[in-house]
Parts: structure tokens; C-alpha cells; sequence
């Protein structure tokens, strides 16, 4: 943390862990009998209820969205850039919500978490979580917080999929949804990038079939890979070589295969922090949960009869570098919006910094996330 | 309002889908959704006017008619389709007529008439492309690429099989005056077309 705090900065935040006993039916046929769901909120929930914002995390995303911890803290949360009074999702007209979904690993329920049957950790045994489990599991914890009706429901990537996801399975609980950086499927080559991940945590010794915990170990090396080839795609061609060029640790080639380029180097440091604090379990869930997420599936294909369902509005954003969610999903997503006569708006940023742009507050990005969400907050009265 | 603007609204009834080609920073849509009643969405690719729609309400989508056309719009899927002061700036004013009236069942266009005595007059005296209020530009920065006169529009809407509903003659104030209506091709400098297809 700096040494003063910026205006601009919810602070010193604590996260809340609430605990839902009713069972969930999810997805996949199987049931969780009691779950905890790891929560921050920023900003004040106003006396209608009608200012709530709920953030949605992507892939290795978290709780911790906004603010710091203690003041010790190196970084703020992920999306700091755009949360905090006076930022786009403004924390002085909105009550924020952030949580860390089902089968996480920073504190709500999944797959290190000791399975109450067992007494050990679920490891392999925990359920394939799906997108609309989250969506469903939010809106419990919505009931929860007193809120009917969001009046947003915001994502990038994965999370923007969550917001997708809600604008059709309770279409009258949110206002809008802002779906950034985000694709209504996957495409084949996306699943082959997440499989390339799954196959190298799967296939690491320390992995042990997903038990590694009882054997007091983690499939680091695994995990470490697979966090290279994701961070790969999260980055453009020209953002890497403007970062790394072609620039050496040393001055000369080595005639070796230890890391000699700078960008090698970065990646394996990026690796390996990521397998020191991510749970190799949740990283394969997560995947698993990209990899389904096809809301048009049960209409033949047909991303604008599912759409039929939703009455939210839609901002849809895109950025131009970016080559995981290409901008053309996104144009996918918003023509079946105007198809089935939903009111969008659309725009595709110019940034160099391909899917990772959407955590990156270019000037035309935070230009239009404000204009938007301060229409939302006169909307609701925040 | 501008006049233009106050003419082409009375056009629009409730519940009326619209779509808005280069729609601005969306004053007009944004009338009609309030006052008329209407839905629909603007086409738009400077980023400033986006912002402003979006800020305002007005569902505006990043799209260059030029480059991507209407692709993604499904016929008749509006009940009208807009463009104001725009169809001289495309690169093809024939084909987005056709587009438009692919996906609408009734145009509304506007754009200035290269006919007016003013501009004739200044090409005749000077011998340079001439400028007036509507076409603030020099030749080689405008972006008013295909500027054509009345007579050229609806020459090009007989040969469509295009049929004009009806038609508006303004002046560059937008005022409606009895010269302009006498004789528009060479006094009226913006006409405002209803168009539709040939039944």
C-alpha cells in the first residue's frame, strides 16, 4: 500500500464469510449440502436496496476486488483501476459486491475444503461447477445481502460470462449487465489451450489423481505451466514485444536452455508465484467451467432465442488486441442481443494489451465505463 | 431540436423500431425513446458520440457502415431506418439504400443538395469547389465523398424502384421556405426523403 492512501481507494477492506446450510442442487446432478461463500463489499446499500453492484470474477480472480487488506498489503485488490469512489464502479453511489464463487480456493467452499463427510479435503471428489451454479449461488447470497434487484451486474472474461449467465436465468434481479472482454462460447481453441493446462497440472507426479493434499504435497510444476501458456493468451504479440522484445537476462547467448530472454524469465516467475498461491483443483474446475458455458446450447445453436428470456440492458465491451475473446465474439453476443430486440450498447476499445486490457484503465475504457454506470446510478436513484 | 430533426420525428409513431445510421451523440433517438415512445439503435464510430449515447441511454453499437455494412441486421426487423446527413459521406450511398430498406420498411434520409444556387454560383464565378455552411470542407479533407443533387437521388431511387413517400426541401437553417419549394434543385440546400420499397 502506499503511504497515504489515494482518494480514489475503498481502503482497509475485510472480507465476510457467510455460511448458506441449505443444500444446491448444481449442474451436474450432484448436491452440495452447505457451503460457505467468501464476500467484500464496498460502498453502503441504500434504503431501497437498489444501488448493489455485483462483481463477477474471472478465472483466477477472488473476493478481493477493491481496496487493501492491511496496510502492508503490496497491491489492491484485481479491478482497483475501476472500483472506488469517484471510479467507474463508484463506492460513493453504489454498494459493491465481490465474492469468491463455488470451488475457489481463497475461502469459499471447494476443492481444498475438508468435505464434512469425509473430514478430509474433496480434492477430486468436489462437484464440476458450472457458470449458471454461480449465477444460482449468487443469488442466494443476493437473498442474503437483501437485494431483489441488481442494479448491475459487471465482469471481464469469465466473469462476464456470470453476467450473461444472470441476465437469463433471473431476468428480473438485475437492471444491466456489463459483459467486457467476454465470449458467449468458447471456441475450439480455446478448450485446446485449457486442455494443454489441464494436462499439465494432470499429469505432473505430485498431482496424485487431485489427492496431492493428503500426501502433503502440490503439483506445482504443473500448475506452474499451466499458468505460463494461460498468461500467454492473456497478452497480445505487440504488448509482449514492446515489454520483452527480444532482450536478454545477459548480454550473449548462453548456447543453453536455461531461461536467457527476459520473456522467459517473466514467465516463469509469473508460473511460479501463480503455483504458490492457486490450488491446482480450482484451476482445473475453473477451466472445466469455460469450457461449458454455452447458454445458446438448449436453443440449437441459437444465442438470440436464449436471449428471448432476458429484459436487462447490455453495455458489451471489447478490445481490439485482444485474441482469446477476439472482438468478433463479442459482435456474435451483441448481434443475437439485437436480434431478440434486447437494448445493447457496443464499443471496441483500441488497447494494446490484448484480454488483459479490460483490467488496464485505457482513457476510452474508463471514459465509457463511467458514462455508463453514472447512468445506471441516476437510473436507481444511487 | 434541429428543424430537420423536429420534421423527421412527427414520422415516427409509438412503439416504432428504429435504427439511427451515424446517430450522433443520439439527441434524436434519444427524443424518440422519451417523447415518441420508440425503440431502436444508433450506428456510430466516433468515440465521443458513443460515450455521450451511452451516457444518455440511447443503445448505440461501434459500427462503420462502410466497412461492415448491415450485415448483422435481419430483414424487416425495424419499422424504420435513419439516416440524417450522412449518405454523402458513405461509399456506397446505392448499397446502403438498398440495406436500408433490406432491414426497415421505410428510409429517412437527408443530406445537402450539391444543385443549390449558392454552390453553382461559386464553382461559375471562382472556379473553385465551393464551400458553403453545409459543406463546411476543403475538397481534399471532406468527408462528404459522394455529394450528388435532388434530381441525382431521385434518379437513383427510380432506377431502384425506390418509391419517395414524401419529400421535405430546407434551407441551411433548416427552415422550410415557399423558394426552396418552388424550386428545390436549385434553391433548396437539405431535402429530407421518406423512402420505401416499390410494392
Amino acid at each position: 500500500m502506499p503511504d497515504t492512501l489515494p482518494a480514489d481507494s475503498v481502503g482497509i477492506v475485510s472480507p465476510q464469510t457467510y455460511h448458506f446450510d441449505a443444500p444446491i442442487d448444481l449442474a451436474c446432478g450432484q448436491t452440495l449440502e452447505n457451503y460457505d461463500l467468501v464476500v467484500e463489499t464496498y460502498g453502503t446499500l441504500n434504503a431501497e436496496a437498489s444501488n448493489a453492484v455485483l462483481i463477477c470474477h474471472a478465472l483466477s480472480g477472488h473476493h478481493h476486488a477493491a481496496g487493501y487488506h492491511s496496510a502492508e498489503d503490496r497491491k489492491p485488490g484485481w479491478w482497483d483501476s475501476c472500483i472506488g469512489p469517484g471510479k467507474p464502479i463508484d463506492t460513493d453511489r453504489f454498494f459493491v459486491v465481490s465474492l469468491n464463487n463455488l470451488g475457489g480456493c481463497h475461502g469459499s467452499t471447494g476443492p481444498n475444503s475438508l468435505n464434512p463427510e469425509t473430514g478430509k479435503p474433496f480434492g477430486p471428489e468436489f462437484p464440476v461447477i458450472t457458470v449458471g451454479d454461480w449465477v444460482k449461488s449468487q443469488a442466494l447470497l443476493a437473498d442474503r445481502l437483501g437485494i431483489q434487484c441488481w442494479a448491475a451486474v459487471v465482469g471481464g472474461s469469465l466473469g462476464g460470462m456470470q453476467a450473461l449467465q444472470w441476465s437469463l436465468d433471473y431476468p428480473d434481479r438485475l437492471k444491466h449487465a456489463v459483459v467486457i472482454a467476454s465470449t458467449p462460447r468458447l471456441t475450439a481453441q480455446n478448450i485446446a489451450f485449457n486442455e494443454v493446462a489441464r494436462q499439465a497440472i494432470t499429469s505432473d507426479r505430485e498431482f496424485h489423481d487431485g489427492r496431492y493434499y493428503d500426501f502433503d504435497t502440490v503439483p506445482r510444476r504443473g500448475l506452474m505451466l499451466a499458468r505460463m501458456v494461460g498468461h500467454i493468451t492473456y497478452l497480445s504479440d505487440a504488448s509482449m514485444g514492446e515489454k520483452f522484445g527480444r532482450e536478454l537476462r545477459d548480454q550473449a547467448y548462453k548456447f543453453g536452455y536455461d531461461a536467457e530472454f527476459q520473456v522467459e524469465s517473466y514467465l516463469r516467475y509469473q508460473g511460479e508465484r501463480f503455483s504458490e498461491s492457486f490450488d491446482a483443483n480450482t484451476y482445473l474446475l475453473m477451466t472445466r467451467a469455460l469450457d461449458y458455458f454455452d447458454p445458446a446450447y438448449e436453443f440449437g445453436g441459437d444465442l438470440s432465442k436464449a436471449l428471448a428470456a432476458a429484459s436487462c440492458e447490455y453495455l458489451v465491451l471489447s478490445f481490439s488486441t485482444d485474441w482469446r475473446f477476439t472482438p468478433a465474439r463479442s459482435e456474435e453476443m451483441v448481434n443475437a442481443m439485437i436480434a431478440a430486440r434486447r437494448k445493447v450498447s457496443y464499443a471496441e476499445v483500441d488497447a494494446p494489451w490484448g484480454h488483459d486490457a479490460f483490467l488496464i484503465p485505457t482513457p476510452r475504457y474508463t471514459d465509457i465505463f463511467n458514462a455508463y454506470m453514472d447512468r445506471v446510478a441516476r437510473e436507481v436513484g444511487a | 431540436m434541429r428543424p430537420d430533426l423536429e420534421i423527421i420525428q412527427q414520422w415516427v409513431q409509438p412503439g416504432h423500431h428504429v435504427l439511427d445510421l451515424g446517430c450522433g451523440d443520439g439527441t434524436l433517438l434519444d427524443f424518440l425513446q422519451r417523447e415518441r415512445g420508440a425503440s431502436g439503435f444508433g450506428l456510430e464510430i466516433n468515440p465521443d458520440h458513443i460515450t455521450t449515447c451511452m451516457g444518455r441511454g440511447v443503445a448505440v453499437i461501434e459500427q462503420n457502415l462502410d466497412t461492415q455494412g448491415l450485415g448483422n441486421f435481419d430483414d424487416g426487423s425495424f419499422d424504420i431506418v435513419l439516416m440524417t446527413q450522412a449518405l454523402q459521406a458513405v461509399r456506397r450511398p446505392d448499397k446502403v439504400l438498398d440495406e436500408m430498406l433490406r432491414v426497415g420498411s421505410e428510409g429517412i434520409v437527408t443530406f445537402p443538395n450539391f444543385a443549390h444556387w449558392r454552390l453553382r454560383w461559386g464553382l461559375t464565378l471562382s472556379g473553385r469547389m465551393p464551400e458553403s455552411e453545409a459543406l463546411p470542407y476543403k475538397w481534399y479533407n471532406t468527408p462528404n465523398i459522394r455529394l450528388c443533387t435532388f434530381k441525382d437521388f431521385e434518379a437513383l431511387c427510380r432506377q431502384k424502384g425506390i418509391r419517395i413517400k414524401s419529400r421535405r426541401v430546407v434551407d441551411g437553417q433548416h427552415q422550410n421556405s415557399w423558394l426552396a419549394r418552388l424550386w428545390p434543385n436549385l434553391l433548396g440546400e437539405i431535402a429530407i426523403y421518406r423512402i420505401t420499397r416499390e410494392t
